[in-house]
């Protein structure tokens, strides 16, 4: 077990005093975006991508990393005492922990939550150091095909499992992927889509449309809405917590349950949301308290949160060994990993070997220190969230404006901010997924790459995606996850067709 | 997200109608880009697939699932309204002021747009006095300062007050 050694020496670059202070501010920083309308993980961290250009990878990558720790713990605040979820991964936690806070339990709720969400993340944390290292010795011997065969799997999951109708996953999808190709080709070094504007020289920035999808356009929809928090207080002590540590072991089955699913979501890129969306759903079917769920049963907030955090967590195990990241805020920090001069994908286990387990050490630390921050910190959050909308959207436009102009250094890139937010305003409301759009205009530059030195190989056949069993597999596994409902409504009926008969 | 569709209420353009003009926007984007793709060249050239190649299917397939969701779109419920005219309000209060700072952005800097943008928020929707607006009007520009120009070193664009100022 050499990898052990690593994770030790890891354990020994967080541990010094400046990653643990960064390792602090980035959970506390995290935190605070989880619980305001308007900052998600994803860009929350984007807007924060720029605090790190000075400082070293392994640092950059510890406090960005953190930050999203923080941002899942804090999206279960709002969740429960507000009854608001600031994520979309915790409204399934508002089921049952906002009519636990209405009983005069939020304390109780908050702990559930904040425990669960750590199990889940350590579940996934663990899962990670064990796997990772695999899969990235598997994934050294990927060639072009290969590589593009895991990006088309990564797609096709997305449109099969998506809950929006198909076609709209696909047209936000190619919208990405088309948006990555704008600016200089790398392969011919030509220029393309620019129509002859200067600022579209470079392209599109992914960081720019993730800060004006996800930060402008959830502004422009919680205005919409009219938010008012009426919120109820929360008073945790140290008697509360223990009381519910003492209680929690009892659901080790949904625990263990909702790890898997998370695990599961998160790795294949389906994400937090649908995970904690299962979990909730299946936690509620097989419970022997499955009637009280929605009432304030506390398994309904140890289900989802579990699972939301298993997810968030594991989504980061493609992202470290293949370079294909399962989330949108792992996309961000695969673009921080480019920015920082690292080459994400399988080598990164072989060159960067501080780095890498840097990173999976600070996970285990950073949880840790996640959980002690919330558990003390809860009576401030919600304070914050008292401050009226009014105050806190200015706010928020300045510092989103800020992100997005430091990407670059450049004006232009701030008025685009705007073009996506009110874009993805009118794609959100539409039912339009934004997650694959982010995703694509990451990783169109790697995919098209892949494709067409394939393509070069095999003088233009496409069956040289066939060619040998590896690819074959990947490749059928996509087409499998492509057409997933459709095979999964195939499924049904034919076992309906084939009841009437057993009778 | 809650659920974005109201049956009750004020009146407002159709849900169905805005779905129509945003899949039509998005095959327009990809004839845009089947043009532009042509325009590099989509056949096969000395390194292998031309610069367009790659793009012209994309804009393809755009355009090929922009008319499926048209025609789910088109069958769509007629009475299912988008957002109220009154909500629609709301958004563009925050849309217009958004965009006359990143027009005033290269301008005057962004402290000095920051702090009317956070200005005009808080007297003109928040309804606050003039004490606490001009208080976290400049608090928060400052600390931002602070924060990137001081501790992070990270430079942000500024404008002639800064310059006045000597900073």
């Amino acid at each position: 077990m050499q990898d052990i050694g690593y994770l030790f020496s890891g354990f020994a670059t967080v541990l010094e005093p400046f990653n643990i202070m960064v390792m602090v501010v980035g959970i506390m920083l995290g935190v605070l975006i989880g619980v305001l309308p308007g900052l998600g993980g994803a860009n929350g961290v984007a807007i924060l991508l720029p605090l790190t250009f000075s400082m070293s990878p392994t640092s950059a990558i510890i406090m960005l990393s953190c930050i999203y720790w923080g941002a899942l713990f804090g999206g279960a605040i709002t969740s429960i005492l507000f009854n608001i979820p600031g994520e979309p991964w915790s409204v399934a936690t508002t089921f049952d922990g906002h009519p636990m806070a209405q009983q005069g339990k939020a304390g109780e709720a908050l702990t559930a939550a904040f425990t669960s969400s750590f199990v889940g993340a350590l579940f996934a944390v663990i899962m990670i150091t064990l796997v990772a290292p695999l899969v990235a010795q598997f994934a050294l011997q990927f060639g072009p095909a290969e590589r593009f065969s895991v990006y088309f799997l990564a797609f096709a999951s997305f449109i099969g499992m998506s809950k929006e109708p198909p076609s709209k996953t696909l047209v936000a999808m190619m919208i990405g992927f088309a948006l990555a190709t704008v600016g200089l080709d790398q392969v011919t070094g030509q220029l393309r889509l620019t129509f002859g504007t200067e600022e579209l020289l470079n392209g599109f920035d992914f960081l720019i449309a993730v800060i004006g999808l996800f930060g402008i356009g959830e502004i422009l929809l919680t205005m919409e809405e009219g938010l008012a928090f009426r919120g109820r207080s929360a008073k945790i002590n140290l008697k509360v917590v223990l009381q519910t540590w003492m209680e929690l072991p009892r659901y080790w089955v949904t625990s263990l349950r909702s790890c898997v699913i998370g695990c599961w979501m998160g790795i294949t890129p389906a994400g937090a949301t649908p995970a904690s969306f299962m979990s909730y759903g299946i936690a509620k079917r097989v419970s022997k308290n499955g009637m009280n769920f929605g009432k304030g049963e506390i398994e309904g907030v140890v289900a989802p949160e579990t699972a939301a955090h298993a997810a968030g967590t594991s989504a980061l195990l493609p992202m470290l060994a293949l370079g294909v990241p399962g989330s949108p805020t792992a996309a961000v920090l695969l673009g921080g990993l480019l920015i920082w001069g690292l080459q994400p994908g399988p080598l990164l286990f072989v060159e960067q070997k501080e780095f890498v387990w840097g990173l999976i050490a600070s996970m285990y630390l950073g949880n840790i220190v996640g959980l002690l921050i919330v558990l003390t910190c809860v009576p401030v959050l919600a304070a914050i969230l008292r401050i009226p909308f009014s105050i806190i959207a200015p706010v928020i436009l300045v510092f989103c404006a800020i992100g997005a102009y430091t990407v670059n250094n450049n004006t232009f890139d701030v008025s685009m901010m705007l073009v996506f937010g009110v874009v993805g305003y009118l794609m959100k409301k539409c039912n339009y997924p934004l997650a694959p759009l982010v995703l694509a205009i990451v990783l169109g530059d790697m995919a098209e790459e892949s494709f067409r030195q394939s393509l070069l190989a095999s003088q233009g056949g496409l069956g040289i995606f066939f060619s040998n069993g590896l690819v074959s597999t990947i490749m059928g596994l996509g087409f499998v996850a492509l057409f997933w409902t459709a095979i999964a409504n195939a499924w049904t009926r034919l076992r309906a067709a084939r009841a009437p008969l057993a009778h | 997200m809650t659920d974005s569709t109201h049956e009750t209420g004020g009146a407002g353009p159709s849900h169905r109608s805005v779905e129509l003009a945003v899949a039509a926007l998005m095959a327009l984007f990809g004839m845009i880009v089947m043009y532009g793709s042509l325009q590099a060249g989509i056949g096969w050239g000395a390194e292998g697939p031309k610069a367009g190649f790659f793009p012209f299917y994309l804009g393809l397939i755009i355009v090929g699932g922009s008319v499926v969701n048209l025609i789910n779109g088109f069958n769509g419920d007629r009475l299912v309204r988008f957002a109220d005219w009154s909500q629609l309000r709301q958004v563009l209060s925050v849309v217009v002021p958004t965009a006359i700072y990143v027009i005033l952005v290269p301008r005057l800097g962004i402290y000095v747009s920051s702090l009317l943008l956070i200005a005009v928020f808080m007297k003109w929707l928040g309804q606050y006095g003039w004490g606490k607006t001009v208080a976290v009007a400049c608090a928060v520009p400052f600390l931002t300062y602070l924060m990137f120009e001081k501790w992070f070193l990270v430079p942000l664009p500024k404008g002639p007050v800064e310059d006045l100022l000597g900073l």
